[in-house]
């Protein structure tokens, strides 16, 4: 089956954008946007092809998807619109500059300071199944480029290395979440839909609030 | 070109490169990490089953002896045994250490559990479900964050490596270029190479990363680095075709229980594995499954008959969902059809037990460093070698850094040479380049294959103009003439030809390009 693949393009970060149509022959049923995207000339992030990295993440007929968690026989009609993230500076095509959520951690030293507690197990493997895509912080109406607020790209780390980190750490721990999580937040709960691991966004989140209360922290 | 101030220079961000840079800034050495995408994105997040280390929690009374020897015999003794030896010894508190960084592994009432797994005769495998690679990768992301944060690490994670920088024998930089913006690095200091497989040279094929092309490696190689044993491949056996690659279905569904079989013509199950090797068929090492499956001329499937409720809720249900949105067919109720995927390279750089390559000033690490895995690696030695190797050639860069930097003068970048990356003019050869090794370089190999392979590739050497075309052209070439010498069938390497081992191929290959020549030896392991 054809498919026109509608994608905004851009030859560098300060190009202006354009249009352009390419046709694609659909191989199988199995075919993602992916595999369409590995056959034609534009340039995008793409490593494990299978859901477990996150670098795919772009705009797919107007929603924010991973293109190799995008199944080209579930999209409706033949033609198939592409645009790069739009909360992240393009470098190009749909490869967009996602160091601004790199940078946020290390700025909020986001990391633990001690032994892990294996009591908090439960939310270490939910909160490891975020791979920094960047989709929560493109459907977030909280978010901007810039903000301090980081969303669930810095709430899943952060909750990751609450447990076992004690003393002043612990209490720059949660300053750093009050203030890239919790201030910005405002419990829209795209995030929840959008994120591609299926990472349980609000249990982990109420479990965070609750101990910030406790904490007295908020 | 930039120059940048004398630091270690990492280059791979996966397993390996973390594990390296957090030995170093432990010890209070300045480190770059360089990568391509972030560590989220390295192909070690897609090692499923699990690490290898003697925690005798299964009351099997277990001991590091025998992961030392399961380790040989599986890689058809060609590893080192002193550096197997040295990895078996460290790998308990390995696991212990990154539980203490917070890998989540599975525990039953507090203690940590291990499955059993292919061509080791002890349950020694701890997991975190079947995401294991995942969970370690998290868990030393944020280890290593502390250090980012301290400035002792600095991340390149949008940064290409193109060559090392040698003078005077010794390697005394590394040469990268920024991705988004073309911008050139002189990197000066000592580097280790952390930069993974070779799956780039096998596109569709291969249930890695599509972001390692492989060409790190390539220039290395044209650079006079000697390679070893690029003629063993792990063709994992449980792979199954999704769009752009091959998906692992992980051999922990095998530990929990799962069964392989092929149907006769009337539609009879054969237990093929369990047929020649009893009950533990189904956990023989990779390099046999694969190999009988191949026998039989048949489609192969996983009977999950026998794994619990409790075992696939705890233990195998991300797998399972992976498997349920890939192939729509639900393992619980359905039998998945597998088939042998490239899963592993057992050949790259060989070192010492320090990882030192063969020239001063380079150190070498996971899987693009050819160290444990002889012939044919098993199962849950690959996470923990990297690791492992990680800490190893980090130890050692800290002891020497100081003197080598002060030998090397800091390194020079003034007869540098430009790289130049594969012309668009260039993609028919890349194309023949891979179509060539997919077809010489399958399961069972034979001379006439590989000499036509050869032919070609020399063909293809007189026509191209862009270093990169030529490095990956000259790699691809030494993996055949590997190959080719190896008259036998060892491990991962099978030959038509040469069906049975033989006592005089009982050595690592050393492959190096010198003077325009690929020159092959072999080193004995006695």
């Amino acid at each position: 089956m054809k498919t026109i693949f509608h994608v905004l393009r851009q030859s560098d970060k300060d190009s202006a954008p354009y249009w352009e149509d390419f046709d694609y022959e659909t191989e199988g049923e199995a075919d993602t946007v992916a595999t369409a995207l590995m056959r034609l000339p534009v340039q995008w992030d793409c490593s494990c092809l299978q859901k477990k990295c996150g670098a795919c993440a772009m705009v797919i007929n107007g929603v924010p998807a991973l293109a190799c968690d995008t199944m080209l026989a579930r999209l409706k009609g033949t033609m198939v619109t592409l645009e790069p993230l739009r909360k992240f500076p393009t470098v190009a095509d749909l490869r967009v500059d996602r160091s601004s959520m790199e940078e946020r951690l290390r700025q909020f030293r986001i990391y633990r300071e001690g032994t892990a507690d294996h009591g908090a197990d439960a939310t270490v493997l939910e909160a490891g199944g975020c791979m920094q895509c960047g989709l929560c912080l493109e459907v977030c109406p909280n978010y901007y480029p810039g903000a301090e607020f980081g969303g669930m790209a810095a709430m899943n780390p952060a909750v990751r290395v609450m447990n076992g980190t004690e003393g002043k750490h612990l209490k720059s721990l949660r300053r750093s979440y009050v203030k890239t999580v919790y201030d910005g937040c405002g419990k829209s709960l795209a995030c929840r839909d959008i994120c591609p691991a299926g990472v349980n966004i609000e249990k982990l989140m109420t479990e965070a609030n609750h101990d910030l209360r406790k904490s007295r922290a908020i | 070109m930039k120059r940048l101030e004398p630091a270690v220079n990492i280059i791979g961000a996966g397993l390996a490169g973390l594990s390296a840079a957090y030995v170093l800034a432990e010890s209070g050495v300045r480190a770059r990490l360089i990568s391509l995408q972030t560590s989220e994105r390295a192909a070690s997040n897609l090692a499923a089953g699990g690490i290898n280390g003697v925690l005798d929690v299964s009351g099997e009374h277990d001991s590091i002896a025998e992961h030392i020897e399961d380790t040989l015999t599986g890689g058809r003794f060609l590893a080192d045994p002193e550096m197997v030896r040295g990895m078996a010894n460290a790998a308990p508190a390995i696991i212990l250490r990154l539980s203490e960084l917070g890998v989540p592994f599975n525990r039953k009432e507090d203690k940590l559990v291990q499955r059993p797994f292919g061509g080791q005769s002890k349950k020694r495998t701890a997991f975190a479900k079947s995401s294991t690679g995942k969970y370690l990768v998290r868990a030393l992301t944020d280890a290593v964050r502390k250090y980012e944060s301290d400035g002792i690490i600095e991340r390149f994670s949008r940064h290409r490596f193109t060559q090392i920088i040698q003078s005077d024998g010794q390697c005394t930089g590394a040469c990268v270029t920024d991705t988004y913006d073309g911008g050139g690095f002189f990197m000066p200091g000592a580097v280790i190479m952390c930069c993974g497989g070779l799956n780039g040279f096998f596109p569709g094929l291969t249930t890695g990363s599509m972001t390692n092309s492989g060409s790190a490696a390539a220039s290395l190689y044209a650079s006079g680095i000697e390679f070893s044993n690029l003629e063993f491949i792990q063709y994992h056996p449980t792979t199954t075709p999704i769009a752009g690659k091959r998906l692992l279905v992980s051999e922990a569904a095998r530990g929990e229980g799962a069964r392989l079989f092929v149907e006769d013509e009337k539609g009879n199950r054969i237990y093929f594995m369990e047929d020649k090797y009893g009950t533990r068929g189904n956990l023989m090492p990779r390099d046999v499954i694969s190999y009988e499956m191949v026998s039989t001329g048949r489609q192969a499937y996983l009977d999950y008959g026998a794994v619990t409720p409790d075992i696939w809720e705890s233990r195998l249900s991300d797998m399972r969902e992976e498997i349920i949105h890939y192939t729509g067919m639900d393992p619980v109720s359905a039998c998945i059809p597998v088939a042998p995927g490239i899963h592993f390279f057992m050949g790259g750089i060989p070192g010492d037990a320090r990882h030192r390559t063969n020239i001063s000033g380079l150190w070498a690490c996971g899987e693009c460093a050819a160290a444990y895995h002889g012939a044919n690696r098993l199962g849950g030695n690959s996470l923990l070698g990297a690791i492992y190797g990680g800490s190893v050639a980090a130890a050692d860069v800290a002891k020497e850094f100081e003197g080598h930097m002060i030998r090397n003068g800091y390194g020079s970048a003034e007869d540098l040479r430009a790289y130049s990356f594969i012309r668009e003019d260039e993609t028919d050869a890349e194309m023949k380049l891979e179509s060539c090794l997919a077809r010489s370089m399958g399961i069972i190999k034979s001379e006439n294959d590989l000499r036509c392979s050869m032919e070609m590739i020399d063909g293809l050497l007189t026509g191209v103009c862009s270093d990169e075309m030529r490095d990956r052209l000259l790699l691809g070439r030494a993996m055949l003439t590997a190959s080719s010498v190896r008259r036998e069938s060892r491990g991962a390497h099978r030959r038509a030809d040469f069906p049975l081992e033989s006592e005089k191929y009982m050595g690592s290959s050393v492959s190096r390009f010198e003077n325009g020549k690929h020159a092959v030896s072999f080193v004995r392991q006695d």
